[in-house]
């Protein structure tokens, strides 16, 4: 192993990249790499992290052309052929600073696919019984670990092609709560994942189920949307192309 | 593509799969027994079974192809809205008409 | 593009389908117009199909049929996952069906006279 690290960091807002070289030591993760370069190289650095330790997602960027958990992410995974590291911030969000990101139209797509739990106006006479063992149950479960880190979202080519897509993220979500009995908001639900920068518009390359680091499956999850497009649609209910 | 346009296109996808592989087989024993003009007329003239199977062919290619490559001009080429539903619309008339006219020649001919 | 030591699979699918289909979106029209110069009798087509003896002409049809087989091939793929909630767990499938489609073009390029 080389005795020192050689790291390339994107600056401002992408105008240019800093070089910086650091000791390399065993079983060190690229967190380890931008936290020493912060705060004994340069302390103007501004880049992103919360529990380092794989449950907050806080840390994401791009690393060596692909979005990573940096905490998550150990450096002799990561170097390229030459043993150096790339570090970027994430794709398809605005820049504030170096390594940090807007993440606003992220959640905002969350939202503007329904991505959250609808009660309701009144509450139900009796509990929704959901048995654990039921095919909604289980598809639910399968995409609700989600974090909201972003990987996915950054991952996808259609959403870099196209910036109204809502993205896997948003639509997973709409997935894991179309499929929980208990919520009373699926007509709208269905309708805004139905829209044209909806679920339609992914194209099933799978960069979000490649990398996200909970082991997720939004192109399943959005493949189950376009099944219930297709019934919907069938059923006469269609949204109007967006102008 | 709004729910529609998603609808068809996939429900075409199902009728495609089933005329191309058809297709594909017909071209290749067609090419067996040696590809002239005449032989491939003898096969199609006054053959009301094989014009039926080519009218649904085109008109399913007619509103299959366009619709894909609208969503290819929208995110590779940034078209949008009213030029690009116009322009593939135009596309998928033109393939209509001239498949039309297609099957027709090999039946009539 | 997400850069990786591999092509991705799923990337490397939806590209080839893609392209493909652009491909024929481009033929068809062509193939159609030659087919319509049976209109004039035996004669007309024949003389169009004169022309595609040609070698280069050969190997055009031959791009063509591959794309063909290619766009279905992986089309019936993306119906799988899409319609009948088929999960792809082996990494020999999209390989698989491009040399599905291959297979199909050197059977045209085979029997061509």
């Amino acid at each position: 192993m080389s005795e020192v690290l050689a790291v390339s960091i994107s600056r401002g807002k992408g105008e240019r990249y800093d070089e910086f070289r650091v000791e390399r030591r065993e079983s060190q993760t690229v967190l380890d790499v931008v936290t020493e370069i912060q705060r004994e190289k340069d302390e103007t650095l501004a880049y992103r992290f919360a529990c380092r330790v794989g449950m907050c997602g806080s840390c994401a960027m791009t690393v060596n052309g692909r979005p990573r958990w940096t905490c998550r992410t150990r450096v002799s995974q990561a170097v390229d052929a030459a043993g150096r590291l790339t570090l970027e911030p994430l794709r398809n969000l605005l820049v504030i600073k170096d390594l940090a990101v807007d993440m606003t139209p992220f959640f905002d797509k969350w939202r503007d696919a329904k991505g959250y739990f609808e009660p309701g106006e009144r509450p139900p006479d009796d509990f929704v019984k959901v048995p654990p063992s039921s095919p909604q149950r289980k598809a639910a479960d399968e995409g609700i670990e989600c974090i909201n880190c972003g990987i996915c979202y950054a991952a996808c080519d259609v959403v870099a092609w196209r910036e109204d897509y809502l993205g896997p993220a948003a639509l997973n979500r709409a997935w894991t709560l179309v499929n929980d009995a208990r919520d009373r908001g699926q007509e709208a639900r269905l309708a805004a994942v139905t829209l044209e920068t909806g679920c339609q518009a992914c194209h099933t390359h799978m960069s979000c189920t490649d990398l996200c680091p909970k082991a997720l499956e939004p192109t399943y999850a959005i493949a189950g949307l376009k099944r219930l497009a297709l019934k919907r649609a069938l059923s006469g209910k269609s949204n109007a192309v967006k102008p | 593509m709004s729910g529609r346009l998603f609808l068809a296109q996939r429900a075409t996808a199902a009728i495609l799969a089933f005329a191309v592989a058809a297709h594909l087989a017909m071209i290749i024993l067609a090419e067996r027994s040696g590809l002239t003009a005449g032989a491939v007329l003898a096969r199609t003239h006054r053959n009301a079974w094989l014009l039926a199977f080519y009218a649904l062919f085109v008109a399913a290619a007619s509103i299959h192809a366009p619709i894909g490559l609208r969503n290819i001009l929208l995110e590779w080429a940034g078209w949008r809205g009213r030029p690009l539903d116009l322009a593939v619309a135009g596309f998928g008339l033109v393939l209509l008409a001239l498949g039309l006219r297609a099957a027709f020649a090999v039946y009539a001919a | 593009m997400i850069v990786s030591r591999h092509l991705r699979r799923g990337f490397a699918a939806a590209l080839l389908h893609r392209l493909s289909g652009i491909a024929l979106a481009i033929f068809l029209p062509l193939h159609f117009v030659a087919l319509g110069t049976a209109l004039k009798g035996a004669d007309g087509l024949e003389g169009f199909l004169a022309l595609t003896r040609n070698p280069l002409v050969k190997t055009a049809e031959w791009g063509l049929v591959t794309a063909l087989a290619l766009h279905l091939a992986l089309g019936l793929r993306l119906m799988a996952i899409e319609l009948l909630a088929w999960r792809e767990r082996s990494a020999a499938v999209v390989p698989g069906a491009i040399a599905a489609a291959v297979a199909v073009g050197l059977l045209f390029l085979l029997n061509a006279s």
